[in-house]
């Protein structure tokens, strides 16, 4: 039987008086809210859940949030929560989900993704990345690249290939990788906004036990789509205010600064205004459809709106800028924990918004995927799936 | 700025309502037969807008039980134009059971002769149309100071029983085949919904309203049918998306279904999140009508100036899309292309609608 909305305001009065929030740490606090089963309440008993609907942690999270509950930086631990977690949830042993699961709601350990390569971004199942048999574990070999938090993380989940021989998509196994293992080196990439917020990571020798492998040998993909399937959903997922994102500051500047005001600029700025307004009515539509038990595929959508909006929008504030637009805060390489738009200036806002239609997979591979699974059009022939790896040309 | 969270799902009795609309029209108003009494010059077929809005009750869905009607409201009229959009069925369910209507809602509905007219139009007895140009939106009021004068492209002005006529004296209740009225059919670029020129010269009507309240009514009626034409610009690009989903997955060139090609998938996947889109403006226009949110005026501006471009450019995907075959008079590609392009006209550009907008949250344009 199913637990409602009462038994867990309940729970969250029992937390809250066991451990007051004014006298208690936020780390004890936040593992005593784990092990109650209100970090994430559609979890199973004893790994931070009580196998509630999914729908009714927002119950959770506002009234603690109202109680002035500390929360665990969802965003800073953001890889670990959207993406290691369900594939650990999903394909870990008992074992794994006792030993993983808790320090990463908690935050105390801080989760990266070692996935994408030089040579395999978008062609993900490309990678080259080796792992080979080596006594009861594993040797990795390889070179991972936009690995970001890798600087900061404890453990990584990790995609590497065990059998050449097989077509792509097969001989690959996934493994949790720990980060601070001998044969891990983690450089600093430096981007387009003079900052380095992800990182390229060597993998040489690594040794990796085979009891942090999950899932089954060669069955890495299969595994990794859980991964994947979790990344988009947790993109432009949020809930926002209306002419909340992105829109907000080239708003306040255009009600600031009337003297930046021309005709061109005002028609571009309405539109997109109400492309923003739409897109966000569109999340809050997919929002309440899951609520109500319904998903629809507007999820598959909604990073794409996003993006593009993102990018013309901070275009736009640019422009508005004129002179000022000319100018950029400070090239300076940084190593920003968070991205974060806001308290950015336009300049700093337009260049990171060119990532948002290539990170998480790009635009053009998202399109694919809504045409083909959602609008059901074929896939384009293709020559790669049924050639081995090791023949494919690289 | 007032801020609601509207509901933008469909409820169960919704989706009943569209399951029932739907098969209606699709026995009814399917498209050979639409194009078919278009060329005849007879656009609109009395037994399909009986069966619709007398039989089925639609015509009265947002007129109160106790003055006839079926006391629903706009969320169900929505639906219902999504269909009448998918099909692009010719019934004047817009111009009198939503327009027309909704501004004598907002008249004294104690008053006999505005009771009596509004349960004529719930029973779909009688049908009325506001006698502006179809162009004209709630912030783009065109107004005479007398009865005497002309009107034209007035949608559905030609088949109307009763025109509602606002000027400067108060808002008239005209018998369209009374004295004094002349009625002449133009030839409309939308050929599923008709279009007249009246002219009125020394015809009888009866005064429904003093001029401020008329005014404020038939704004009314303009906003409830801009926000609600946004459904209707919905379910005809709904239509075209579909349709040319299913073309593009059958046709081969180059020894291959067209839809396989990335170029046409991108552009495809493109359409559907603009479509996905469109449908929760849609239902948020038609919530905050329904709910008499304050956000109301809003909703419909973002509405119509997202939605009618939607409904363009999938109809002008579906022409293009379908290659030789979209530019036959037979494939109905072309009523959805017509409908799509009057619509975007109709009841206000988006460009009225996004001034409309920058009034509404503050982003004046230069002085």
């Amino acid at each position: 039987m199913s637990v409602g909305a009462d038994e867990l305001l309940g729970l969250v009065r029992e937390l809250l008086a066991s451990h007051p929030p004014a006298t208690t740490g936020p780390g004890d606090f936040l593992k005593a809210r784990f092990d109650a089963g209100l970090a994430w309440v559609h979890y199973p008993a004893g790994l931070g859940g009580l196998g509630a609907p999914r729908s009714l942690q927002p119950v959770v999270d506002a009234a603690l949030e109202a109680a002035g509950a500390p929360d665990n930086d969802p965003r800073r631990i953001g890889i670990g929560l959207g993406m290691a977690a369900p594939t650990i949830l999903a394909h870990g042993t008992e074992e794994q989900k006792r030993r993983f699961l808790r320090p990463l709601w908690t935050g105390e350990e801080v989760w990266c993704q070692l996935f994408s390569e030089p040579g395999a971004g978008s062609d993900l199942a490309a990678l080259g990345t080796r792992a080979v048999r080596d006594g009861d574990g594993w040797r990795v070999d390889g070179q991972k690249v936009w690995t970001s938090s890798a600087h900061l993380a404890r453990w990584a989940i990790l995609i590497a290939r065990t059998d050449p021989d097989l077509p792509k998509h097969q001989g690959i196994t996934y493994f949790v990788c720990d980060m601070t293992d001998p044969g891990v080196e983690v450089r600093p990439l430096r981007q387009i906004t003079g900052e380095a917020e992800f990182n390229e990571v060597f993998l040489t020798g690594v040794r990796i036990p085979d009891a942090h492998r999950l899932g089954a040998v060669g069955e890495g993909w299969q595994v990794a789509r859980t991964t994947l399937m979790n990344e988009r959903v947790s993109i432009g997922g949020m809930r926002r205010p209306r002419e909340g994102g992105m829109i907000a500051p080239v708003a306040e500047v255009w009600r600031e600064r009337p003297e930046l005001r021309t005709h061109d600029l005002h028609q571009r700025l309405l539109t997109l205004w109400v492309e923003a307004e739409v897109a966000r009515l569109t999340g809050e539509r997919l929002r309440q459809q899951l609520a109500a038990g319904r998903p629809g595929p507007e999820g598959s959508g909604m990073k794409l709106s996003f993006a593009r909006l993102n990018q013309e929008i901070s275009g736009l504030e640019v422009e508005l800028l004129g002179e000022e637009g000319l100018l950029y805060s400070d090239w300076t390489m940084r190593r920003p924990e968070l991205v974060d738009f806001t308290g950015r200036d336009a300049g700093y806002r337009y260049l990171r918004s060119k990532g948002n239609s290539i990170e998480g997979g790009t635009s053009e591979v998202l399109l694919n995927i809504v045409a083909e699974r959602v609008l059901g059009l074929p896939a384009e022939p293709r020559s790669d799936k049924d050639t081995a790896w090791k023949d494919l040309a690289r | 700025m007032t801020e609601t969270t509207p509901d933008l799902l469909y409820s169960e009795a919704e989706e009943d309502l569209r399951a029932a609309v739907r098969s209606l029209l699709g026995d009814r108003a399917e498209p050979a037969s639409v194009l078919a009494r278009a060329e005849a010059g007879t656009p609109y077929e009395g037994p399909l807008w009986h069966a619709l809005g007398a039989e089925m009750g639609l015509a009265g869905l947002l007129v109160p039980e106790k003055l006839g009607g079926q006391g629903a409201g706009h969320r169900e009229a929505a639906v219902v134009l999504e269909e009448i959009g998918r099909s692009v069925a010719p019934v004047p369910y817009l111009t009198s059971s939503v327009i027309a209507t909704e501004t004598l809602l907002g008249l004294d509905t104690e008053s006999p002769q505005v009771a009596s007219l509004l349960s004529e139009l719930a029973a779909g007895r009688r049908t009325a149309a506001l006698a502006l140009p179809f162009s004209c939106g709630p912030d783009s009021p065109q107004e005479r100071e007398e009865l005497d004068g002309t009107v034209s492209a007035v949608a559905d002005g030609a088949t109307a029983d009763v025109l509602l006529v606002p000027t400067g004296r108060g808002l008239y209740a005209v018998e369209a085949a009374g004295a004094g009225v002349a009625r002449e059919p133009l030839t409309p670029l939308d050929l599923t919904r008709p279009l007249a020129a009246l002219a009125f010269d020394g015809a009888g009507g009866t005064v429904l309203a003093d001029a401020g309240t008329g005014r404020a009514a038939v704004r009314r009626g303009l906003l409830a049918g801009a926000g609600l034409l946004a459904s209707e610009q919905l379910g005809v690009a709904e239509w075209c998306l579909t349709s040319t989903v299913a073309y593009v997955r059958d046709r081969k060139q180059f020894n291959r279904p067209v839809g396989s090609f990335q170029a046409l998938k991108h552009r495809l996947a493109q359409l559907w999140l603009e479509v996905v889109s469109a449908r929760a403006a849609a239902r948020a226009a038609a919530d905050a009508l329904a709910t008499a949110s304050p956000d109301a005026p809003l909703s419909v501006a973002v509405a119509q100036a997202y939605c009618s471009g939607v409904a363009v450019r999938a109809a002008e995907e579906c022409v293009q899309l379908h290659g030789g075959i979209g530019m036959t008079w037979e494939h109905p590609a072309h009523l959805y292309l017509k409908r799509a392009k009057s619509a975007q006209l109709a009841l206000g550009s988006a460009g009225e609608y996004r001034a409309a907008v920058a009034e509404l949250v503050g982003l004046p344009g230069p002085s």
